[in-house]
């Protein structure tokens, strides 16, 4: 059985990471950096959901590889759903549009 | 070697192969979670780059001090929860067994919070429907951006609703020491889902509360 234990500490510091980055998020709100807002705080988002997935669900750990093609797949194919909608919305024109 | 029968199901040669079977098998469920809130964030995208001042308007009727707390209590749980997983790996007794509770508790807190929101929100009259009230200008479209957060919101709190009810049935069975450092599977697997409800709280956090600065 080889069951690797992660160290508390490991926890603890990314813990800690997780809340300096949410207090990163909310001082942003406080300062208008225009479409920079938005960018920024989806950038922590995802950086804080990657902490959460790779140490506190212990992906980072996992020696199944089959389950890492799996994490990365079902949050992949949401980006797809979302770039193409986008593809389809951002680019209609008035014509187009028309009921 | 330890007696495996009591956990071992007949079809699994060994515990890890049991355990490795359980994760991949809860991965794809929440794989299918990510296809249930994907839709509605998408929906959200749309039509943010449609109406992006209502959108900030609206935005700003929310309090993103509460927000902001409550995502402190999210990622807080997702730290005890973690060390309750760690305690059980490790096989002490009791300690998991505070961890899941304060976990729990942390649970409740969030949803109590969320609570206090949606009846605030009831009271300044920002549901949408009959009794909304906003800048006549963009009504329409701030009633969309209410109807989206009530309904990710709400999806995420039931969300939460059934992690509690998860975590409690997972609390009595540590109680009563049916988990060990060789077999803490469904510990694992409750603990999945707990932080992938955090993480889908991590992306509602800065697409509801955080819409355009408040300064």
């Amino acid at each position: 059985m080889k069951h690797e234990i992660v160290p508390v500490k490991v926890y603890v510091g990314v813990f800690a990471t997780l809340m300096a980055l949410l207090l990163a998020t909310f001082a942003t709100d406080f300062v208008d950096l225009g479409a920079f807002n938005v960018l920024i705080n989806l950038t922590i988002a995802v950086v804080k959901a990657l902490l959460v997935v790779l140490f506190f669900m212990h992906i980072r750990y996992t020696t199944n590889r089959v389950v890492r093609v799996y994490v990365g797949a079902g949050f992949f194919w949401l980006l797809i759903l979302i770039a193409y909608t986008l593809g389809d919305v951002l680019t209609r024109t008035a014509s187009s549009y028309t009921p | 070697m330890a007696d495996t029968t009591v956990y071992l199901a007949h079809q699994f040669q060994d515990a890890d192969q049991q355990k490795e079977a359980a994760t991949l098998g809860m991965w794809v469920f929440l794989a299918t979670e990510v296809l249930f809130f994907g839709g509605l964030f998408t929906g959200y995208t749309v039509y943010r780059f449609q109406f992006p001042e209502a959108f900030a308007l609206a935005s700003h009727r929310l309090s993103v001090v509460l927000g902001t707390i409550n995502t402190a209590v999210l990622l807080t749980s997702s730290l005890t929860m973690a060390l309750a997983i760690h305690n059980a790996q490790s096989g002490r007794r009791r300690s998991p067994v505070a961890f899941l509770t304060v976990t729990m508790l942390l649970g409740v807190a969030f949803l109590s919070i969320k609570g206090y929101e949606y009846h605030q929100k009831f009271v300044e009259h920002l549901v949408p429907g009959s009794s909304f009230v906003f800048d006549p200008r963009y009504a329409r479209e701030a009633q969309m951006f209410f109807l989206l957060y009530f309904l990710m919101t709400g999806l995420h709190a039931l969300h939460m609703i059934v992690g509690v009810g998860v975590v409690l049935v997972l609390t009595i069975r540590t109680t009563k020491g049916r988990y060990t450092p060789a077999y803490y599977t469904p510990l694992e697997i409750g603990g999945l889902y707990w932080h992938f409800v955090d993480i889908v709280w991590i992306f509602l956090y800065p697409l509801l509360y955080l819409v355009g600065h408040h300064a």
